[in-house]
């Protein structure tokens, strides 16, 4: 399993933007270097993304949640 | 010399000891929020105070140094790593040329320093190096740093201490609550005493609205009395007609959410400013990072002093440790 760590901390978003596709789903196979959601602080967005391959096991953040430097993201199967 | 940047981080700025006498013409002093950490970083590789440093936000940068450099990284706690190798914080270090500084994950706090020895060498503005992003004026051409930008750095002007690392009894804590010092006014008899009461006593958190310009604050609110507002005034029971801000000061828009101005505020506006941290306070409220829980404590004007001249007293010591002056 990898676990993919935020940061920074901010607001977690699963989209892009409001009424946009999240970035990924539960079940999707990630690449390394694949957005996974974006942090935002001071007004700015950071992309997460997967430093592992896999498939994506589980979010660990709801949308919209606050999230601290070092909070786990996303869980990824790697394979 | 120079720093090539390859990766600029979150929002890193040059900031020195600031750039003072220009607020009533609306320029804020910005400059290194966590002052005493940046000027102990100074102190580390022979610097004066006053040298300019690379204040770094949550995520630092990846640089490649030129020439061979002495440095020291300090302010909150994170993984330094010259050349992925793991190196101490608040420690005098050696990079030779085409080494390079990276960051792990910050693990408290917001913002850590790069002192490097002949200081951060972009041109002065009105006196001081200090980024003032809003503005665009300082630091490297009035902007953060971006991938690609040669930061110049200036030649040594005198000899390194004799110590080589800052003793941990003089290195700041990065807690998750932290207990303000304030002095209440301008307008806090714009507040009830059920409103006052909740300012003193409440628990208050750092929300992620906080920046160079302010922090706001969830808790429990506040309660103003009521009033017809005067001419010039908003309607809101928390606006006043337009007044100077002192940094520091502390609005209450709507009396929801406490604001704390800090190094890169507006010089004024039309919020009551219920009460303005004290000074000796002023570094201790820019390492709040979102979460941690605060706890406002009145002073008066006279304590304020006094603890203005302990922390002065107390970096004087910070830097005879390390057998330097200031």
């Amino acid at each position: 399993m990898g676990t993919i760590v935020s940061p920074l901390p901010g607001i977690f978003y699963r989209k892009p933007g409001p009424g946009k596709p999240p970035f990924a789903n539960e079940g999707d196979t990630i690449e390394v270097g694949q957005t996974l959601g974006i942090v935002e602080i001071m007004k700015q967005f950071t992309e997460i993304q997967s430093d592992v391959a896999g498939v994506l096991e589980s979010f660990e953040v709801a949308e919209g949640d606050m999230v601290n430097p070092g909070d786990p993201i996303v869980v990824v199967r790697e394979g | 010399m120079a720093f090539e940047i390859k990766n600029p981080g979150l929002a890193t700025t040059v900031q020195d000891q600031g750039r003072t006498g220009y607020y009533n013409v609306g320029i804020p002093q910005s400059g290194s929020m966590d002052q005493y950490s940046a000027e102990l970083g100074n102190g580390l590789v022979g610097n004066r105070p006053g040298d300019a440093v690379l204040e770094c936000t949550y995520l630092g940068p990846v640089l490649v140094t030129d020439a061979e450099a002495v440095i020291a990284i300090t302010g909150a706690p994170v993984e330094v790593k010259v050349n992925g190798e793991a190196k101490p914080q608040w420690t005098r270090l050696h990079l030779a040329a085409g080494d390079e500084l990276s960051f792990g994950v910050i693990q408290g706090g917001t913002r850590y320093y790069i002192a490097v020895q002949g200081g951060i060498d972009v041109p002065e503005v009105l006196g001081s190096r200090s980024t003032y992003t809003l503005g665009g004026i300082g630091g490297l051409n009035g902007r953060k740093l971006e991938a690609g930008d040669l930061v110049p750095v200036g030649s040594a002007r005198g000899d390194l201490p004799s110590v080589e690392t800052l003793p941990e009894s003089f290195r700041p804590s990065f807690a998750k609550e932290q207990s303000v010092r304030i002095v209440l006014g301008l307008y806090d008899h714009r507040l009830t005493d059920a409103g006052k009461d909740n300012l003193l006593n409440g628990e208050w958190k750092v929300t992620p609205v906080a920046d160079r310009m302010g922090l706001r604050y969830s808790g429990p609110g506040v309660e103003w009395k009521e009033r017809e507002q005067p001419f010039g005034a908003g309607s809101d029971p928390s606006n006043i007609v337009d007044a100077g801000y002192a940094v520091g000061s502390i609005q209450i828009p709507g009396g929801t959410q406490p604001i704390i101005l800090h190094r890169d505020a507006v010089s004024g506006g039309g919020y009551a400013m219920v009460a303005t941290v004290i000074s000796a306070d002023m570094d201790l409220v820019a390492r709040a990072a979102p979460g941690t829980v605060t706890t406002f404590v009145a002073v008066s004007q006279d304590e304020a002093i006094v603890a203005r001249k302990e922390r002065a007293e107390q970096k004087s010591k910070a830097w005879e440790s390390l057998g330097a002056k200031p």
